[in-house]
C-alpha cells in the first residue's frame, strides 16, 4: 500500500528515511507541538516550498531545463487566490474559481513559453524564461489597479479559514482548532497529494522518457519520441504544480505581493533548495526546503554573532547578517561541484 | 511626432543599443567559442560601473585631473578590473564545468549572487549617484534639434568598439583563430592552436567590454545599484538570442534594434516598453529561429 503510494520509489538509505519520516511527522503534528504562531508559520512555509521545489525538480532535475520563470507561475497562483477573494467574494466557490483561473493562466503562459523556446533551441529556454519572468514582474509592479503594485493585496478568506473561527474550543489535546489550524491542514493535505502525484509522474513511463531526453536527447529522438511534446508537457506540469504552491502560500498569508511570490531572490532560493536537497530525486525538495528555511533564520543569527565578535576588524563586513546570501551563494556553488545529487544523493550512497 | 523628438529618440535608442552591444559582444563570443552559457556576465558590468564611480570620485577633488583625462582613466581602470574579474571567474568557476550546460548555468548564477554580495560589501547596498563629468554634460545643436552630447559620445565609443572588434576579428591572425574556433573548435585544436589560452583572452576582453558598457550605463542612468548586473543580464540575453549566439554582427544589430524599439515604444506608451523587448525577441525568433545571423556550426 505505502509502496504503491510512493510509486515504488523508496528513499533508499537509513538516515535519509529517518530524516524524511521525522520531517513528515513534525509537519503533520506541527500545530500540536507548541511552537506557537511563528513555529506554525515556518511549518506552513516549509510545506509550500516542498511543493514548489518538487515541482521545479520535475523540470530541472528530471528533464534538465533551467527555468527562471518558475516563480512567475508561483505568483500567478498567489494572485489568483488574492484576486478571486477580493472580487468574487469569500466563498469556497470563489477559491476554486481563483485556483481554476490561475491554473488556466499558467497553462497558457507555459505552453506559449515552452513551444516558443523549446522548439527553437533548448538552450534558449533558460534565457527566455528569465526575460519573460522579468517582464511579468514589471507588469505586476505597474498594473497597480489590478495587483496592488508593490504593496500587493491583503484579503479575507472564507469564514472557516479565518483565524477568528473556532471549530472546537480548547477541545483537541488542549489546542483550539481555529481557522488557522484548518488552513494548515488544508495545506498539508494538498501538498501531500501533489507530492505523491509528482512522485507518480517522475516514475511513470513519461518520467522515464524525460530522463532519457536529459541524458541523450539525440538518441531519444532517434528511438522515435516526440521530444518537443515531452519537454513542453514537463514544463507545463511543473508550472501547474507551482501555481498550486503559490495558491497555498497566499492562502496561508492571506496576502499576495511581489516580494513574497515573484522576486528574483525567491527564484534563487528555490534553486538553492533544490541543488542542496538533490536534483532529480523529488525527495530532495523535502530536505532542501526544510533545511533552507531553518537555515535562513539560523544562519542570520549565527552571522550576527560573528559580526559582533569581530566588531572593528576589516573582515567583519563578511559576516554582516544582511550578507547571508553571500554564504548561501558560496554553499550553492560548492554543492553544484561536490554534490551532483545533493544531500539525497549523498545519503543514498551511504545507505 | 515631430522631427526633433524623432531625432532625440533615435540618438538615445542608438546610445542604449551601443551599451547593450558592448556587453553582449563578449558574451556571444564566449558562447560561440567554448559553448559556455554565462549567466554571471552582468556582474562585470556592475563592477565596471562601481570601479568607474570610485575613480571619478577620487579624481573629482583635484582640478588638474578633472577633464577628459580622468574619464579615460576611469574607463581604463574599469576595463582592467573587468578583465581581471573575468579571468578569475573563468578559472575559479567555469573551468571545472566545461561541456556541462546545466552546471554552467547554476554555477554562474551562483557566481552572480556572490559577486553582487561582494559589491555590496565594498560599495554598500544603496543606490549611488554617478554623474557624468562637467565637460560631458550639455548639449549640441544639430540642425533644429538639441542633443545631449553624452549620448553622442556613447554612440561614438560604441562604434569605435565595433570597428576595433571587427578589425581584430577579420584582419589579424588572432581574429582568424577566434573565428575558426567559433566554427569548429576541434579542428583548431587539432591544428595546434592553444584554444584554451585564446579563449581566456576572449573571456577577459569580453569582461572588459562589459565593464566599459557598465560604466557608460551607470553614467547614462546617472546612478548605480548593485542589482544592475542582474537587470542588464536580461537585456543582454535578449540581444544575443536575437542576434544569433556567437555572432558579433548579430549582437550589434540585435542591440541597436532593442535600444531603438524600447525607446520608441517607451515614448508612445511607457507601460508597453517592458513588453516591447520580449515581443521583439519573439517576433525575431518566429521569423528566424536561430537568430538573425545564425552560426553554421559543423
Amino acid at each position: 500500500m505505502l509502496s504503491r503510494l510512493l510509486s515504488h520509489d523508496w528513499p533508499q538509505g537509513g538516515l535519509l528515511r529517518a530524516l524524511l519520516v521525522t520531517t513528515a511527522i513534525a509537519l503533520l503534528t506541527a500545530p500540536f507541538l507548541g511552537f506557537g504562531a511563528t513555529g506554525l508559520n515556518v511549518a506552513a512555509k516549509v510545506l509550500v516550498f516542498i511543493l514548489l521545489v518538487a515541482s521545479f525538480d520535475l523540470l530541472l532535475g528530471y528533464s534538465g531545463h533551467v527555468s527562471f520563470a518558475h516563480t512567475m507561475f508561483f505568483g500567478v497562483g498567489a494572485y489568483g487566490l488574492a484576486l478571486s477573494m477580493k472580487h468574487l467574494g469569500t466563498t469556497v466557490v470563489g477559491m476554486l474559481a481563483g485556483l481554476g483561473g490561475a491554473l488556466l493562466v499558467s497553462l497558457v503562459l507555459s505552453v506559449l513559453i515552452g513551444v516558443f523556446s523549446l522548439r527553437v533551441r533548448a538552450i534558449f529556454f533558460a534565457m527566455i524564461t528569465l526575460a519573460v519572468a522579468a517582464v511579468f514582474q514589471t507588469f505586476v509592479a505597474q498594473q497597480s489597479w489590478l495587483t496592488g503594485g508593490e504593496d500587493g493585496i491583503n484579503f479575507r478568506l472564507p469564514e472557516f479559514l479565518q483565524p477568528s473561527y473556532r471549530l472546537i474550543e480548547g477541545g483537541l489535546l488542549g489546542l483550539d482548532i481555529t481557522g488557522r489550524v484548518l488552513s494548515y491542514y488544508l495545506l498539508f493535505v494538498v501538498v501531500l497529494v501533489c507530492f505523491l502525484a509528482l512522485l507518480r509522474i517522475v516514475n511513470s513511463p513519461f518520467g522515464r522518457v524525460l530522463q532519457a531526453l536529459r541524458e541523450n536527447d539525440f538518441r531519444a529522438k532517434a528511438i522515435g519520441y516526440d521530444t518537443l511534446w515531452f519537454r513542453v508537457a514537463a514544463s507545463v506540469l511543473s508550472a501547474l504544480f507551482a501555481t498550486v504552491a503559490g495558491f497555498l502560500l497566499s492562502l496561508w498569508l492571506r496576502y499576495s505581493g511581489p516580494d513574497v511570490s515573484l522576486s528574483f531572490e525567491l527564484m534563487v532560493d528555490i534553486l538553492l533548495m533544490l541543488v542542496i536537497g538533490g536534483m532529480g530525486t523529488i525527495y530532495g525538495a523535502v530536505l532542501g526546503a526544510t533545511l533552507f528555511l531553518l537555515a535562513q533564520s539560523y544562519l542570520r543569527d549565527l552571522l550576527a554573532l560573528c559580526f559582533e565578535a569581530l566588531e572593528g576588524h576589516a573582515v567583519a563586513v563578511l559576516f554582516d547578517p544582511d550578507r547571508w546570501l553571500f554564504w548561501l551563494g558560496l554553499l550553492f556553488i560548492v554543492s553544484v561541484y561536490t554534490l551532483p545529487m545533493g544531500l539525497v544523493g549523498k545519503l543514498r550512497n551511504k545507505g | 511626432m515631430d522631427l526633433s523628438t524623432f531625432i532625440t529618440l533615435l540618438i538615445s535608442g542608438l546610445a542604449m543599443g551601443m551599451i547593450y552591444f558592448m556587453a553582449a559582444s563578449g558574451l556571444t563570443l564566449v558562447f560561440g567559442l567554448m559553448d559556455i552559457l554565462n549567466f554571471g556576465h552582468g556582474l562585470f558590468m556592475a563592477l565596471g560601473a562601481y570601479v568607474a564611480l570610485t575613480v571619478l570620485n577620487a579624481g573629482a577633488g583635484s582640478s588638474d585631473l578633472a577633464g577628459p583625462g580622468l574619464f579615460l582613466w576611469a574607463g581604463l581602470v574599469a576595463m582592467m578590473a573587468g578583465a581581471l574579474a573575468g579571468v578569475l571567474f573563468e578559472r575559479l568557476l567555469l573551468k571545472p564545468v566545461y561541456g556541462l550546460h546545466l552546471s554552467q548555468i547554476l554555477v554562474t548564477v551562483g557566481g552572480l549572487i556572490v559577486g553582487e554580495e561582494l559589491i555590496k560589501m565594498v560599495w554598500g547596498s544603496v543606490q549611488q549617484p554617478l554623474t557624468p563629468p562637467a565637460w560631458l554634460e550639455g548639449s549640441v545643436q544639430l540642425g533644429p534639434v538639441l542633443i545631449e552630447s553624452f549620448r553622442l559620445w556613447v554612440v561614438a565609443i560604441g562604434l569605435a568598439v565595433f570597428v576595433a572588434l571587427s578589425i581584430v576579428l577579420s584582419r589579424t591572425k588572432l581574429g582568424l583563430v577566434i573565428r575558426a574556433g567559433v566554427e569548429d573548435r576541434e579542428m583548431i585544436r587539432a591544428l595546434g592552436y592553444p584554444i584554451r589560452r585564446v579563449f581566456i583572452l576572449v573571456f577577459a576582453a569580453g569582461s572588459a567590454l562589459a565593464a566599459l558598457g557598465g560604466m557608460l550605463w551607470g553614467l547614462y542612468q546617472q546612478m548605480v545599484v548593485p542589482q544592475i548586473g542582474a537587470q542588464l543580464n536580461v537585456l543582454v540575453f535578449i540581444v544575443i538570442i536575437m542576434g544569433g549566439l556567437g555572432s558579433t554582427k548579430g549582437a550589434l544589430v540585435g542591440a541597436l534594434a532593442l535600444g531603438l524599439v524600447s525607446n520608441f515604444v517607451g515614448f508612445f506608451s511607457p507601460t508597453l516598453a517592458a513588453f516591447a523587448n520580449v515581443a521583439l525577441m519573439f517576433l525575431v525568433l518566429m521569423w528566424r529561429p536561430d537568430g538573425l545571423y545564425p552560426l553554421k556550426k559543423s
